[in-house]
Parts: C-alpha cells; structure tokens; sequence
C-alpha cells in the first residue's frame, strides 16, 4: 500500500497564536490520524489498495462511504498542513499570483471569495482553491470530507490550496467565531507551496 | 421552559445569567427567577406578550410569533456531563443565531403565518436558510428540553413499552441510538421519533440542522428524542471523543419529557 501517514512538517505550537498547538496536535493525532487508520481498513485486501487517492477519487461516486469520508479525510488534511506555515501569510508569488489577479481582478477580491465559500459552508467541511480541467482557478466548499477530486463535486478540479472549516479545525480558540479563524488562517498561507501545487497541476 | 418575547430575550437572558453567577440559591427559587423575568419584560414595551413554554403545542404558532425560550435551567446545570461553557456558547450564540437568523429568513414572507412544522413538511421547495436556521432553532429547542440536572435513567410508562416493544429491550435501543450519533460523520443529529402512520418508533440520524419532519428526510416521523452531534456541542469537553459525550448524554436525559412528548404524539396520532 502506498498511503502515507504524514507528520507535521512544522511543531505544533508553530503556528500560534493563529492556531493553538492543543488543537493541531489533537486535529493531527487523532482526527487526521483516525481517518488515515479507518482509511487504510477500508481499502485493505481490496482493488483499491494498489490505487492512488487520486485515482480513487475520480471514482468515488462508487466507492464505499467509508472510503469517500476518510479517505477524503486524509487527503485533505495531509494538503492543508502542507499549505501552512509559521512563516507564511502576505500576498501570493509566482505564477499563481498572477493568475488570481487575472480570474479575480486582485488579491483582496480573491480573498473575498475565498472568505465566503469557509464562511458559508454550512456544517462540516472545507473551502478550496482548486484548478479546473480548463487550467483556470475556481473558489469553492465541499461537504464534510469531499474534495474537488471527487467524482460528487460540483466544481471539479485539482486543489491547491484547502482551508478545513469543521469545528474541530478552530472550536478550542474560536468556539462559534468561524469568520475570526478564517481571517487568522491569512497569515499562515504558504504561498510558495501553492504556487508550487498551481505549477504541478498545470502539467 | 419560560418563553419570552424576542426582543425582551436579551433581557431574560440577563436575568438568567445573573443566576448563574447566584447559583444554588437562585436556582432554588427558580419559578420565582421566572415569574420575575415575566414581569419585568413585561415593562416598558409595547406589546409584550409572555407565554409559558407548552411543549410542542407552541409549535401551532405562526412562525412570526415563536419566541427564544430560555434555557430550562442554568450553564452549569448539566456538569459534569455537559460543561458550563459549552451550554453558555451553545445556547447564547449557536442557538440563538439560528433562532434570530430563521426569524430574519421569514420575515415578510408568507412563511412568517405558517407553523415552522408545517415549513418543514414542504422543506425542500424553501429557501436554504430556512432549512438551516428553522432546524437549527427548532432541534435545540427539543435538545435543551430533552435534557435536565439529575436526568438519566430509564424511562417508564406507555413509552418504555413501546421502545421494548420496537427495539427488544431498553438496552438494544441505547445501543442502535448510539450508533446512529456515532456513525453520523460532519455534523448532524441522532433521533428518537415516531412514524404517525404505523405508531412504530424508529432511530434515525440527520444531517447539519436536518430533523425528522423534514420532507427531505426518506422516513418522517415525530421527534422524541433529539441529541446535537454537531462538534461544537462537545469539543471544549471531549475534543475527537464524540463517544464519551455520548455515553454522558444519558446521564441527563429527561425522560418525562420524552414521556409528556410520545404521550402528544399518540393524542394526535
């Protein structure tokens, strides 16, 4: 089998004040790791092991629940830890800077969108940056653990950059202030892994 | 459960805030604390009505009217099963959001005469914020009502009968209702209700602020027994552990108002 489990490419407490280390060791060890365990139980012994997640997801639609929600759970968590930084936050760089200024106008406008699609979600889920088939950006949320690679997506894509709006992501600091999280979560952006995930995905 | 008109809400609030900080003393007199909320409101504004809570009878009202009830007892009433902060937050913020923002959605509207259950029975052809927030006002409504200090138990009377009836044994029923709370991944509710066509109970777990009344649900039915499993009714205690705060849900469960809402159901159905 060729999942991974990630470990965090930064200490827990890196990120704070924006995140508390209590909650990224508790979002990192149990949440993130239980949908990695429950995952890999789920596609044990089955065709889908020798799959890549990516594979999986373009297929999801047929897959086991069980396979849709953690295997959704560990991918998005293993892209969202990447996308953060103790030294992130500023505006975007590269490629990807230009193209948000091109879809969006500027990066406030972007940010505006973006802000909208985590604030909204109702319930669980997440709020994407994605790339579509088009090579163009688009902002949007998906339920609970669903991805843009999904199969059951209304904006298919590939995501570059993803921000986990469950309440087990900011509930401990933030408790029911959403948008006071969203706001914080600006100034961990690693924008130099994004540009760098836009720049794969345009291959 | 005292209800209190909605722009008077703040202030019973207060009142009731300022018992917490009381505590045991005020919480012996509560009645009194109520009578008193009643009075008061009743002060300095126009057209103030206040109506004692009756249970789902209030739901008839046209939606326009219903009011933000009061918690039933205090924040910390229910430690250590569910903690002080978690009730206060729930409550004042999550709770009253969704009440202030249902009222918002149907303001104006044709909606605003018609009872919220009869808004749920037509869900799907409304606006999604009156599906989020009408269920979210309404599910924690019954919540903070199906819940009291010193609850748990077993219960007894015609509904014991029936959920051995339906499920075997008290036992098997905790255990299909646990795993309808456990199993429900996001955010959601797990459900006791009752299908008024063949009286039969049944189990169910919904999505985000979903309930059983709701036409957008494959199996209706009348709620008896309702448990928030959204992550925000038990994180500050028990973080990823949803199943501890489930196993603790028990221990405050009322079951005469489970009782007094099962006993409704067979009156009208």
């Amino acid at each position: 089998m060729n999942f991974e489990f990630p470990a965090l490419p930064y200490a827990y407490n890196a990120l704070e004040p924006h995140i508390d280390a209590t909650t990224m060791e508790i979002h990192h060890t149990k949440h993130h790791k239980a949908y990695y365990d429950k995952f890999v139980a789920a596609v044990q012994g089955t065709e889908l092991e020798s799959k890549r997640l990516e594979e999986i997801f373009a297929a999801i639609s047929k897959a086991p629940a069980a396979v849709r929600n953690n295997g959704g759970g560990l991918y998005n968590h293993s892209l969202f830890w990447q996308i953060l930084s103790p030294n992130g936050g500023g505006a975007p760089t590269g490629k990807v800077a230009a193209a948000i200024n091109e879809k969006w106008g500027s990066f406030e406008e972007f940010k505006t969108k973006f802000n909208d699609a985590a604030a909204n979600r109702f319930g669980s889920g997440w709020a994407w940056l994605s790339v579509g088939a088009d090579k163009k950006l688009c902002v949007c949320s998906s339920p609970n653990q669903d991805n843009p690679l999904m199969d059951v997506h209304d904006c298919p894509g590939t995501p570059i950059m993803g921000l986990d709006v469950w309440e087990h992501a900011y509930y401990l600091k933030y408790q029911n202030r959403r948008p006071e999280y969203i706001s914080a979560f600006w100034n961990l952006v690693n924008w130099e892994k994004v540009n760098e995930f836009y720049e794969k995905a345009l291959r | 459960m005292s209800f209190t008109k909605r722009h008077s809400g703040s202030f019973v609030t207060a009142i009731t805030k300022k018992g917490n900080r009381m505590k045991s003393k005020l919480m012996k007199s509560l009645p009194v604390l109520l009578l008193l909320a009643f009075t008061v409101a009743g002060y300095g504004q126009q057209s103030v009505t206040t109506a004692k809570w009756t249970g789902a009878t209030q739901w008839t009202a046209a939606s326009a009217d219903l009011l933000f009830p009061a918690l039933p007892y205090s924040n910390n009433a229910l430690d250590p099963a569910i903690d002080p902060l978690t009730v206060e937050i729930h409550y004042d913020r999550h709770h009253r959001a969704y009440y202030n923002n249902f009222i918002k959605a149907i303001s104006g509207t044709d909606m605003a005469k018609e009872p919220i259950e009869s808004l749920f029975a037509r869900i799907s052809e409304l606006p999604v914020s009156i599906r989020n927030n009408g269920g979210g006002f309404y599910n924690h409504v019954l919540y903070w009502e199906n819940m009291k200090p010193g609850g748990g138990g077993e219960p007894s009377g015609k509904l014991a009968d029936a959920i051995v009836e339906q499920f075997g044994s008290y036992k098997a029923f905790t255990e299909q209702f646990n795993d309808a709370a456990k199993t429900r991944f996001g955010s959601g509710w797990a459900w006791l209700a009752a299908d008024p066509k063949t009286h039969q109970l049944f189990i169910a777990s919904t999505a985000n602020q979903d309930n059983p009344l709701m036409n957008t649900e494959q199996k209706n039915g009348v709620p008896l027994l309702a448990l928030d499993v959204w992550e925000h009714a038990y994180y500050l205690k028990y973080q990823n552990k949803r199943v501890d705060y489930i196993t603790a849900f028990w221990s405050v469960v009322n079951w005469d108002e489970v009782s007094r809402r099962y006993e409704a159901f067979l009156g009208k159905n």
